[in-house]
Order: structure tokens, then C-alpha cells, then sequence
């Protein structure tokens, strides 16, 4: 009898299944497939056997990624990056939506929302260009304006030490845009009775914002933040890879999973390694998010991604 | 009494003159601030313009400067004096970008018009089907393995379209939008008898306009940015899209000489190397630039409807 109805719900909705299916496809194809792959982190990978027919390993791949002192550097990286990216962007991005929301006519806040946003527009490796144009130690901007002022050039691509600052600024630059309109569109919103009822109260600018605008707020940044925090050991590969490339100088200040793994599998053709430390990255991730979730559920219902 | 009256009246008036004064030193931060973000946005833009109109031999004597201090036009001659590889990688990426846009976005749209079909019996196992990969992942190798060794898609266009064209956060924004489309206008067809495909295209399409606009231009720009699946999928010259072309470009300029040489220029002519990379650039996001004013737009409504819920 149940079997029955289900076949008769095939047949009901087999125009929507038949719609449904290029994309399901595509999914299993691309995603749920590869998943099996995931024994690769387990094997000794050899071309003539496959994924199928390379011989087991046991924990020899994971046990050399923790032994070498690559996963702790590039986890510490990847999870230290993302807060400092995740801190820093949304106070500047809540900052500039505020600023852009209190002051100015049609025309100004028109001209500077359009420039702010203007590279969100551009690929990695245009940014990386620009890095190279302001960074480069002979010819680098940078260094044209320290030489202007009698100083000493500095040898940014040859220094670990200036990266967080240089990431942490890109990261912000790029972002941006991006941001701000968000923020921007989340303070429209508000119910505009509630700076009216500020105003009879004689709260000033600085009290309004306080007390209306940023409360208002906490919903999109509660939801953004949490959207981030699950995210928070996958790297940014574009940026990361453009900024830094191939330099192992910077490695041990910029070095983050997604890098890594990308190394691991193009440049030392290291299958069973990459692998590893993509299993880690993925169950390390699926781990944060759910637990991310579920201390959401945990505080209000409504908030949780699902 | 009286004098109470105009100590109160004083008071209103101080209060007043200090929220006058108070919006005074707000506007001032404000504007300071946004034109400060706004500069800081815009000068490495000026920067890389600047650089790819100076004559070599300045940058390499005084480095990159906000303005050419001696005025030469030599790198985009040379940029467009052996150009087949360059129209190459600008027809590679506007093939790609339009194949898998148009394709994308037709996928993107028909999926997510099931799941906002609320008498779809299946459609919450069908939409967690498809968010648990955005939890869940083999990793890269597994995926690379399957794109190169299973589906043998190393070097073809297809390793450039498949990897971008359907995204579960655009699947989401769209059948959020659908979802706000009345239910009356599918019953009414239905009784009519048209069937769901025919409902999908004729009906829900074309109301769904604003929706396809902002994904199809978001699905756009990341063909149009994208380098990182030529990186791990191209190797040949032909197939070459244009960011990762200007990425080859600035890593190894000695390629590029080559690819000149190939194309008729003598290979030992020194080029404007450091003024070729900046004029590049512009060359390579030109497009964008000039478009992004007119689109930009779309990527806010974008913005805007992906709020609701993520």
C-alpha cells in the first residue's frame, strides 16, 4: 500500500522530478560522489591503483600532518585570520552603513556607496596586482613614499611579520562594499516611528545611534557573524593564493588549510597528505557548524540556520 | 513661577543649540570619514592607471607613482601590437561567461521554482539534499580526481562552466523569491491544464525577472573573475581565460615573451615589463569597471532578498 502511494506520487509529480533532476545530478556528481572519496585520506595513493586500488594506510597521512607541525600552523592561521577578518570587517562595514545613513544628500551618499563598492567587483588576481604595484620592494609604492621621506625601504615579501597587518587590511578593502550596502539596507529598514520617538525624547545624534540604530542591528549581525563563525577554517583561497602565491618565506605567518591542501595535491602532488588535511578541514567545519547551530537553537529558535 | 518658565526655557533652548552642535561634529566625522574609505578605495585603482602610462625606465628609476612622471602609451602598444593571445583569452572568458551564465541561471531557476512549490511533497528532503553540501565536503582531492581522472575534463571548457554553475546560496535567493509569488497564478493555470515545465517557462520566468537579473549577474561576474579552475584545469594556451592569463602574467612574464615571440614578436626586444603587468590589469578588469556602475544596482537587490534568511 505504501509502495504503492509512492510510486503513485512519482507518476503526480514526475514533471517537477524530471525539472529536479539536472541538479541533482549535478550534486551527486560533484559533491555527494566525491564524498567517497574521502578514504583517499586513509590510502597510499598511487596512479596505477586509483582510489579504489591504492593500498590502505591506516592513519599514516593524518598522523604526518599533526607530526610536521603543518596542522597546527595552518589551523591556528585559518581560525586566527577569520576572527580577526570576521571582528574587524563588520564593526568598519557597520561603521561606514551608519555614517552613510546619517550624513549627507542623495548625490554623496550615491558616489562614495558606488566607490566603496568597487572592489568587490575585481578578481583576486587583480588585487594581487595592486599588492604587487604598492608591496614590491624596488619599485613598490610603499617604498616610493618611504624613500620620499629619507627612510629606508622595507622588504614586505621577504617579512612574515607585516602579513596579518597586509591580510587583515585586503580583507577589509575587498569586503568593504559589500558589507556597508548590507548593513546599509538593514538600517533602512528600521521602522523610522522609533527615530521619531528618539527625537521627541531629545536623544541627540550619538544617542540615537546607540540606542535605535545599533540594537536594531544585532538580528543581521547575530545571523552574518554566526553564517562566519561556521566558516572559520575555510580560508579565503583567493585571496590567500594571489597575495602570497608560492612565497614559503611568508608560510609560516600566511599558510592557511585551504593553501596547504592545494600544495599538497598541485605543486607536490602529495594525494594522500591533501587529502588528509581536506577530510580534517571538512569534518573540523561540519563539527563548528552544527555546533555553532545548535548553541543557537539553543538560545532562540528563530535565529538558527536550521 | 515666571522665572522658572524662562530658566525652562533657557534649558530647551541650550539643549536644542548643543544637538545642533552635536549633528555639527557628526556630519563633520561622517563626511571626513566616508570621502577618507571612499579615497582609500579608489587610489590603488588611480595607482595601477598611473603606472601603465609611464615610461619603463621611470619605474624602474623611481618605482610606481601616482602620477607618470614621464607620460608613455608604449605598454598597451605592445599589449596590442601581437594581441592573438590576448583576444584569445578575452574570447575564452565571454564564451565561458555566457554559456555558463545563460546555462546556470536556467538551472538555478528551474530547481529552485520545485522547491518553492508548496504542494511538492518532497521538497524539504529535495532542499536539505542539496544544503548538506554547504556543510559537508569531500575536500578538494576527491573532487579534483573526479573532474579530472573520472570525467577526463582536464584542458576542455567545460572544466571552466561545470565548477560554477550551480551555487545552493543562489538556489536559496531564488526559491525565496519564488515562494512570493502567488500560489493563485499556478492553480489557475493548472485548471487551464498546462503542465509544471510549461507553468516554469511561461509563467514563472518572466515574473521572476528581478530575481534573474541580480542571480544571473552574480553568476556572471564569477565566471568573469574566475582563474582558479584554469588553475587547477588548463594548462593549454587556447583555453587560457583572462584573469588567469593576467595572473601568468604577473608571475612569469618570460611565457608571455614567448607567446609574443610565437606571434611574430622578436623575443629579444626588452619589454616594458613592469608598465606591461599594470596595463594588463586594466586591460583584464577594463569591462568591469566600466559596468559595475550600471549593474551595481542588482547586486544590492541581491544583497537585499539574501538577507531575509541565508
Amino acid at each position: 500500500m505504501n509502495r504503492h502511494g509512492f510510486w503513485n506520487d512519482v507518476v503526480k509529480y514526475r514533471a517537477i522530478l524530471l525539472m529536479l533532476a539536472p541538479a541533482v545530478l549535478f550534486f551527486l556528481l560533484f559533491a555527494y560522489v566525491p564524498m567517497v572519496g574521502i578514504i583517499l585520506a586513509f590510502k597510499q595513493y598511487n596512479y596505477a591503483g586509483g582510489v579504489f586500488g591504492s593500498p590502505w594506510n591506516g592513519l599514516d597521512n593524518i598522523r604526518f600532518f599533526f607530526e610536521s607541525g603543518d596542522a597546527w600552523r595552518v589551523t591556528r592561521n585559518t581560525a586566527l585570520y577569520n576572527i580577526a577578518f570576521i571582528v574587524i570587517n563588520n564593526l568598519l562595514q557597520i561603521f561606514a552603513a551608519i555614517l552613510l545613513f546619517e550624513v549627507g544628500g542623495k548625490w554623496f551618499r550615491k558616489i562614495t556607496q558606488s566607490v566603496l563598492f568597487l572592489p568587490y567587483f575585481i578578481s583576486w588576481v587583480v588585487v594581487g596586482a595592486i599588492a604587487y604595484n604598492l608591496l614590491n620592494y624596488d619599485i613598490g609604492t610603499v617604498n616610493v613614499i618611504l624613500k620620499g621621506f629619507g627612510m629606508e625601504p622595507i622588504d614586505i615579501y621577504n617579512t612574515p611579520a607585516y602579513w596579518p597587518y597586509i591580510l587583515v587590511i585586503v580583507s577589509a578593502w575587498k569586503g568593504l562594499g559589500y558589507g556597508t550596502v548590507m548593513y546599509l539596507a538593514a538600517i533602512t529598514s528600521i521602522d523610522t516611528e522609533m527615530y521619531e520617538a528618539a527625537e521627541i525624547d531629545g536623544a541627540n545624534i550619538f544617542q540615537r545611534i546607540m540606542k535605535v540604530t545599533i540594537p536594531n542591528l544585532y538580528p543581521t549581525v547575530i545571523i552574518l557573524t554566526l553564517l562566519a563563525v561556521g566558516n572559520i577554517f575555510r580560508g579565503d583561497f583567493g585571496m590567500f593564493y594571489n597575495m602570497i602565491g608560492n612565497n614559503g618565506i611568508l608560510f609560516s605567518a600566511t599558510d592557511v588549510i585551504d593553501t596547504f591542501v592545494f600544495r599538497s595535491l598541485i605543486t607536490s602532488n602529495d594525494i594522500g597528505m591533501s587529502a588528509a588535511a581536506g577530510v580534517y578541514q571538512s569534518v573540523l567545519g561540519f563539527a563548528t557548524i552544527m555546533l555553532v547551530n545548535y548553541a543557537v537553537r539553543k538560545h532562540d529558535k528563530d535565529r538558527a540556520l536550521f | 513661577m515666571s522665572a522658572a518658565e524662562i530658566s525652562f526655557d533657557k534649558k530647551v533652548v541650550k539643549s536644542a543649540g548643543m544637538k545642533q552642535m552635536d549633528r555639527l561634529i557628526f556630519a563633520a566625522i561622517g563626511y571626513v570619514s566616508i570621502a577618507l574609505l571612499s579615497i582609500l578605495c579608489i587610489v590603488p585603482f588611480i595607482l595601477i592607471i598611473s603606472s601603465s602610462l609611464t615610461e619603463e625606465s621611470r619605474i624602474v628609476l623611481e618605482g610606481y607613482k601616482f602620477f607618470p612622471s614621464e607620460f608613455s602609451t608604449e605598454a598597451y602598444k605592445i599589449l596590442f601590437k601581437y594581441p592573438d593571445q590576448l583576444i584569445q583569452a578575452y574570447t575564452v572568458t565571454i564564451l565561458v561567461t555566457l554559456a555558463g551564465t545563460l546555462v546556470g541561471l536556467f538551472l538555478t531557476a528551474m530547481t529552485a521554482y520545485c522547491l518553492s512549490r508548496r504542494d511538492f511533497k518532497w521538497r524539504n528532503q529535495f532542499s536539505f539534499f542539496f544544503f548538506f553540501t554547504t556543510l559537508f565536503s569531500g575536500g578538494l582531492v576527491p573532487w579534483y580526481l573526479m573532474m579530472v581522472n573520472y570525467l577526463h575534463l582536464k584542458d576542455t571548457p567545460l572544466a571552466l562552466i561545470i565548477p560554477l554553475l550551480l551555487n545552493v546560496f543562489y538556489i536559496i535567493v531564488m526559491k525565496s523569491f519564488m515562494s512570493n509569488i502567488p500560489e493563485a497564478i499556478v492553480e489557475s493555470a493548472k485548471i487551464d491544464g498546462a503542465g509544471d515545465f510549461l507553468i516554469f517557462m511561461r509563467l514563472i520566468l518572466p515574473l521572476a525577472k528581478p530575481a534573474l537579473a541580480t542571480i544571473g549577474l552574480f553568476l556572471a561576474l564569477g565566471y568573469w573573475n574566475d582563474w582558479y579552475n584554469a588553475l587547477l584545469f588548463v594548462s593549454s594556451e587556447n583555453l587560457m581565460p583572462l584573469q588567469y592569463y593576467l595572473y601568468k602574467m604577473l608571475g612569469n612574464l618570460d611565457g608571455i615573451r614567448k607567446a609574443m615571440a610565437g606571434s611574430g614578436a622578436v623575443a629579444t626586444t626588452p619589454l616594458p615589463s613592469e608598465g606591461l603587468k599594470m596595463a594588463m590589469t586594466i586591460v583584464a578588469s577594463g569591462p568591469i569597471l566600466i559596468a559595475y556602475p550600471f549593474i551595481q544596482k542588482y547586486f544590492v537587490q541581491g544583497l537585499t532578498i539574501g538577507a531575509v534568511k541565508g
